[in-house]
């Protein structure tokens, strides 16, 4: 009983303690918050990473492919049953997309990917991230007359995402703008031109005086080329404010060059119209990979059998049902599939190094963290040893009255045990406040230092994401306070072991 | 006996075994051939060298010597705070010295009450929960909790005894050095102790002060008869216990 009264006595008492208490509380409460967001972070990247791959994937190792996705597709479905809810082919390769901008044009090396739009959203949730809420629906390769978010729509309030305001005339309207500017253009360069020395094709001038045209011109301000959807880093790049500002819109034209199938290849050049854009927050998506018509693409490459009509494919995406085992079903495929011509993976298995890097920041963090509590049981044990010698004498004058050794060694361990428990509460409290409150924080923190903590450019998050993990959270407070209890320790079994005749000599 | 036999050579200490007052009384605390030394570096600085002794039941009985002559060893010694490094104590015929440290926690707890030069209150407790402090340390949580009525009631009456019942709820820093050692006593006595061990009660108090501790111990051993030894080097203080023992460089010289 003395232990316990002693012991709160002693907390009360002796202010000293409060310094462990608050080195424990921060210690905890950095793991939790830190656990968090690394948690957040993984968890939003692997959701939309899972989204945007599926969850097989069976690549042709041809660069130009393997015939007759269709007899695969029924073959996969015979297979697998009811476990599959999406599948989709897709051809993939890689080529150069050239924008045009007021300061001359910018080639980036992009992924051009085709896709079927009727069965592609059943694998991705690359729909959920276009920015037209037609094509969110059901994606079509058409140009929409307008009506292109304005607001992130993934944000969880409008307040959060800057506007982006050139996306509120893109569409038709756009199209048909530019359309009479490149007008107005030629005829200007046509006014100034008109002089003999740069007179333009005279075979052309001669039909055109005529009055004929061969074939009909294309219209850019009625008509458009096929569709692309280009990734948001493509079209765009944001500022350290987290303003975006756009090189190319839905409702202009872009240039994309890639090989056809021939060999040796030549590469083809076209025009495609950017239709939408798509934002699913992963750069290595979204600045990278462009997506076009399927049948467009293969037609162009000339991956379509002219006599059959059957048609290449690279790639077909399976997405499963949530609790059919991807790695079960690649095995299985594995075996239906001959791996000299195809490679059969889990999304995972694609992104591996990345999910393992992620794994051991985490890991590495959290040893490195939990050196923080660990520092605080340095603390706890020097301020232990200073109470135990302060208290030498209230030590003698309890063995006098007959404490045995154990039980004073009872009044360190528990006061130990309550520093800890004091301090893992404290710092879960704190912890999950921070964690609830991390984008109000994160501002405030900003706003201090004057540095942005949270940089918009580099991330495609609105606010920073965060996962509690309770198991996590639970281990944080276990070890706070098994350190707290282990440090408290030598400075107990050295107030036990106090001879009580020196100890009540002590001055 | 023969006079050979109690000769000082073949004895191995001086024996000092006086007449005792109550000659009916029974001996309540013993020492034999008490030897303890304390190491200085490498020097064993002999402090007792061989203490022959016997404590009646009910009797005053107080040790006198200079400072330094070992007498506060000695008291440590019979109230089983330190071990003896030859010799034996025994208490009601049944030797204690040597017990497990597990039953010399029980006596001191229980059957020996012990006050100090500096009273060795616990500076965060009130004066009640000073007083209270054995029966804290004797029983579990739970058996305190249920029979704390009982225990709050005996340390008020003994609070009430030393003249303290309005100081209860008083910190030992808010009371003098007479109030804290009458503190001291009512907790010594709060469980009922067979011997009172008193090391220099009054060592610390001015004359008026210490007279009226001597009165309260004498009055308890009068009263309660409750056995009392007391150290002390004041003479003065010495000739009011029943009988004396006089201790010299860690030897009983006269009684």
């Amino acid at each position: 009983m003395y232990k316990l009264l002693l012991c709160w006595r002693y907390l009360r008492t002796r202010y000293i303690a409060l310094i462990c208490i608050v080195s424990i509380m921060l210690g905890v409460a950095t793991l939790i918050v830190t656990n968090a967001v690394m948690a957040g972070f993984s968890e939003e990247m692997q959701v939309r990473m899972k989204g945007m791959m599926g969850d097989v994937i069976i690549e042709a190792r041809s660069m130009n492919g393997a015939f007759d996705a269709e007899s695969k597709i029924a073959r996969i479905k015979h297979l697998l049953g009811d476990s599959l809810v999406g599948i989709t082919p897709t051809v993939r390769v890689p080529a150069i997309l050239s924008t045009e901008t007021e300061q001359g044009s910018v080639t980036q090396q992009i992924m051009l990917v085709g896709i079927d739009e009727q069965t592609y959203c059943d694998v991705s949730i690359f729909g959920e991230y276009l920015q037209h809420p037609q094509n969110r629906e059901q994606l079509n390769f058409q140009l929409k007359e307008g009506g292109y978010d304005v607001y992130d729509h993934t944000a969880s309030s409008p307040a959060e995402a800057k506007p982006r305001t050139d996306m509120k005339d893109a569409g038709w309207h756009r199209r048909r703008k530019y359309a009479a500017f490149k007008k107005r253009q030629e005829r200007y360069l046509q006014a100034q031109n008109a002089t003999p020395a740069n007179a333009g094709d005279p075979f052309a001038d001669a039909l055109r005086a005529n009055g004929e045209t061969e074939g009909r011109d294309f219209d850019p301000a009625v008509e458009q080329h096929t569709g692309i959807v280009l990734g948001f880093g493509l079209a765009s790049w944001r500022d350290s404010n987290g303003a975006d500002h756009f090189r190319t819109l839905p409702g202009l034209d872009v240039a994309v060059s890639f090989p056809n199938a021939a060999l040796p290849p030549k590469a083809i050049s076209e025009n495609y119209t950017v239709v939408d854009l798509y934002e699913s927050g992963l750069g290595e998506f979204d600045s990278n990979i462009a997506f076009a018509p399927l049948r467009a693409l293969q037609t162009s490459r000339g991956l379509v059998d002219p006599t059959t009509g059957v048609a290449r494919f690279n790639a077909i995406m399976l997405k499963l049902q949530d609790e059919v085992d991807a790695i079960e079903v690649r095995n299985a495929l594995r075996t239906e599939f001959s791996s000299q011509l195809f490679r059969v993976s889990t999304w995972r298995d694609q992104q591996n190094s990345l999910l393992q890097a992620i794994q051991m920041e985490t890991v590495l963090l959290n040893l490195l963290l939990f050196m923080i509590i660990a520092v605080a049981g340095f603390g706890i044990f020097a301020i232990f040893l200073m109470i135990v010698v302060e208290k030498t004498r209230d030590i003698g004058i309890l063995k006098s009255l007959g404490a045995s050794s154990r039980g004073v060694m009872g009044i360190f361990l528990s006061y130990g045990l309550t520093l800890g428990l004091v301090g893992a509460t404290a710092g879960l409290a704190l912890g999950i406040l921070l964690e609830r409150n991390i984008n109000t924080v994160k501002d405030w923190v900003a706003w201090v230092t004057g540095q942005p903590i949270f940089d918009p450019s580099v991330y495609f998050f609105h606010e920073i994401p965060t996962l509690v993990n309770p198991l996590a959270v639970v281990w944080i407070c276990v070890g706070a306070i098994a350190i707290a209890v282990l440090s408290s320790i030598f400075p107990a079994w050295r107030a036990s072991r106090l001879h009580p005749v020196r100890a009540l000599r002590y001055e | 006996m023969s006079n050979l036999q109690t000769a000082p050579w073949t004895s191995p200490a001086p024996v000092a075994q006086p007449t005792p007052l109550k000659l009916h009384a029974k001996e309540q605390l013993a020492a034999h051939d008490l030897f303890k030394s304390y190491q200085k570096g490498s020097l064993g600085i002999p402090v007792l060298q061989g203490i022959n002794m016997s404590v009646y039941e009910g009797e005053f009985l107080s040790i006198v010597g200079q400072s330094g002559c070992g007498k506060s060893t000695l008291l440590h010694l019979l109230g089983t705070l330190d071990q003896p490094d030859a010799g034996e104590v025994h208490f009601d015929g049944h030797r204690i010295d040597n017990l497990p440290a597990r039953s010399r926690d029980v006596l001191r707890n229980r059957y020996f009450g012990m006050i100090f030069q500096f009273y060795h209150l616990l500076p965060e407790l009130t004066t009640l929960q000073n007083v209270l402090a054995p029966a804290l340390i004797a029983e579990s949580t739970f058996g305190y909790w249920r029979r704390r009525g009982d225990y709050q009631r005996r340390a008020m009456e003994l609070l009430e005894l030393v003249g303290l019942s309005e100081r209860a709820k008083h910190k030992p820093s808010e009371l003098s050095g007479g109030e804290m050692q009458r503190a001291a006593i009512a907790r010594a006595l709060l469980l009922e102790p067979k011997v009172l061990l008193a090391d220099e009660p009054t060592g610390n108090l001015d004359r008026a002060t210490g007279e009226q501790i001597m009165a309260v111990l004498r009055e308890l051993n009068r009263e309660q008869k409750l056995t009392i030894v007391m150290v002390t080097h004041d003479g003065w203080i010495s000739q009011q216990a029943d009988r004396e023992v006089r201790l010299v460089e860690g030897r009983i010289v006269a009684a």
